[in-house]
């Protein structure tokens, strides 16, 4: 009864008051977020069901005479190297890019609420080794590492691909829910839940998560953009996804040798590419500022 | 110097486990690399007993991979498949890509702090919001996609700078390439020097210093700027290693024969080797680098040695 009462999170978290529903007040108000958040929404509805925006399957319908042609009445975004409609081919690309953003992104989460719990609650030796861990996997470069990683497994789609930036972008977050976790295990509302006798997990779970989580879920909302970025480099540098995959970063492979005589290759994907980065980025940067009681 | 001696004490392991983890996996790459070497052709029992000696794979991974480490410190870094030394390919490289990173930390740094300072002096202005915008802007285009449109706006259609290659040398062939090459962090510099500003001006010790009657100019340069600074030179080391994988996109579209272009090209022909070792070469540097900026950091902020 009176834990419950304590541990004022969880099913509370979006009544009045609330840090939660406080920045969700101010989000309200921001044209900045409203814009962002429907050009996501478009991304993923594009990303899950391509039918909605296109008739056209990836790689269909293409006829090699239209090929690198520049817009037209019917294509409005013209042809790609092969004469397949652009319009189609980007929207397929969208996939690629949403779903490696947001799947790598969910899963370091996850990663990093379990290994900056187990440091920042338990201390001692298992903070060290997870310390370490987290020291030597940050010392790997972003795109350095992914591409000595991608090159050493050649066949690879969309899955090996997370994995592989998974095992590289776990870090930042990790460090930052551990040392979170340090912030607040010590604060009174533990130490009364343990008096009262909650178990470990539950203390971690219920009581510390909650009141620990929401600057890291800001660095995640963040960390989409830069994977799908991430993502495109290394499409575009040529390790990763490869034809006949559909992806953003790869027509900008493509595009790269003929973009002086046929901007619009690069141009179409760079938009789109951009439009979501920058949505998610700016997404993260309003509700940081929702979340941070300081500059209010 | 304890602190000295604790950071380079905590950086051995680090710098050893990293470069084993990316050893490893290249190890754990699918396939007999002496049996590709071989082709169609099926090789003897024997010819492939001695071919494995000569490269030593019968050894267990750590005695293979402390040979690796030795030969990379005395910079032998292996051979292409066609028996060229990896070095050699390197050589004359270096000097062009250490001109674009130079070319680009300047820009970053003057730039960045420059827009920085203007933007925090005066929170929530018309510069203050164009700088927010601009940066955000830039650290969502990817550096490739800048690249491009900067060849062909700047270099192709205005003609104000070369578009490819290093024939006019440095710095007017490298002010291109380094800015794209820098713009990405010039944007973090920027934002991190005005968040820092913005905080520090507001800190007792800056109205101390202007309850003095000091002059506004010197109160800013001396006393609030100095202290914002620190976490922008940490970024400056960790962006070392950004510089470095930027340099293998914009080396690539600007035709500079660096390291980044051979990075670049070696991909393009599918030589996995001399990618891999180019690149473990280029991760071992950001974590000498990233060292030495962290005992940098030490010097500059003596609340880091003391912690």
């Amino acid at each position: 009864m009176l834990e419950a009462q304590i541990a004022e999170t969880g099913a509370d978290r979006m009544k009045p008051g609330s840090l939660w529903y406080d920045a969700w007040l101010e989000l309200r108000g921001r044209v900045i977020f409203w814009l962002s958040a429907v050009i996501l929404v478009v991304a993923v509805v594009m990303a899950a069901f391509p039918g909605l925006f296109t008739g056209l399957g990836p790689y269909e319908r293409c006829n090699l005479r239209l090929f690198r042609k520049g817009p037209d009445g019917v294509a409005v975004f013209g042809y790609d190297t092969q004469g397949c409609e652009y319009w189609s081919q980007i929207v397929h690309g969208t996939r690629a890019s949403v779903m490696i953003g947001i799947a790598v992104t969910v899963f370091a989460l996850l990663i990093s609420i379990v290994l900056g719990l187990l440091a920042g609650y338990y201390g001692g030796w298992l903070d060290a080794v997870i310390s370490r861990l987290t020291d030597v996997f940050f010392g790997i470069p972003f795109v350095l590492g992914a591409t000595v990683i991608l090159i050493a497994f050649p066949r690879h789609g969309i899955w090996a691909m997370t994995l592989a930036l998974v095992v590289l972008g776990w870090t930042t977050m990790t460090r930052l829910m551990r040392a979170q976790v340090i912030a607040v295990r010590d604060m009174d509302f533990v130490a009364a839940a343990r008096m009262l006798g909650a178990n470990d997990r539950r203390i971690m779970f219920k009581h510390i998560l909650p009141n620990a989580i929401a600057p890291v879920f800001v660095v995640a909302m963040l960390n989409v953009g830069n994977v799908i970025a991430g993502e495109a480099t290394l499409d575009y540098l040529g390790v990763g996804l490869q034809y006949p995959d559909v992806s953003w970063g790869l027509q900008l492979n493509v595009a790269q040798s003929y973009f002086a005589e046929n901007p619009h290759l690069l141009v179409f994907p760079s938009l789109f590419l951009t439009a979501t980065v920058l949505s998610f980025l700016l997404l993260g940067d309003v509700v940081r500022d929702a979340l941070d009681p300081k500059l209010r | 110097m304890r602190y000295t001696i604790q950071r380079l004490l905590q950086a051995v392991p680090v710098f050893f486990a990293t470069t084993f983890l990316i050893y490893a996996m290249v190890f754990a790459l699918p396939g007999d690399p002496i049996v590709a070497l071989a082709g169609d052709k099926p090789l003897s029992p024997e010819l492939l007993h001695t071919l494995r000696e000569r490269y030593h794979l019968n050894d267990p991974l750590l005695v293979q991979y402390g040979r690796y480490m030795l030969n990379a410190v005395q910079g032998d870094l292996g051979q292409t498949f066609t028996g060229q030394p990896v070095s050699e390919l390197l050589q004359g490289r270096w000097a062009v890509t250490a001109q674009l990173a130079v070319t680009a930390w300047i820009f970053e740094l003057v730039v960045g702090i420059g827009l920085g300072v203007i933007a925090g002096l005066r929170r929530g202005g018309i510069a203050d919001t164009a700088v927010l915008a601009g940066t955000t802007f830039v650290i969502a285009v990817p550096v490739f996609v800048v690249g491009y449109t900067a060849q062909i706006l700047l270099g192709l259609n205005l003609a104000l700078f070369p578009t490819a290659g290093v024939d006019e040398g440095w710095p007017v062939s490298y002010l291109l390439p380094g800015m794209v090459l820098g713009s990405f962090g010039l944007a973090y510099v920027a934002r991190l020097t005005r968040t820092s500003l913005i905080e520090n001006v507001r800190a007792d010790y800056v109205r101390t210093a202007r309850a003095k009657g000091l002059r506004r100019r010197r109160v800013i340069g001396r006393h609030a700027l100095r202290n914002s600074l620190i976490p922008v030179v940490t970024f400056l080391g960790v962006d070392f290693g950004n510089l470095m994988a930027g340099a293998i996109v914009t080396e690539g579209i600007f035709n500079l024969p660096g390291i980044g272009q051979q990075v670049f090209q070696s991909i393009q022909l599918q030589e996995g080797p001399v990618v891999v070792g180019i690149v473990t070469m280029l991760v071992m540097i950001f974590i000498v680098v990233n060292l030495l900026v962290d005992l940098l950091y030490g010097v500059l902020d003596p609340r880091i040695r003391r912690a």
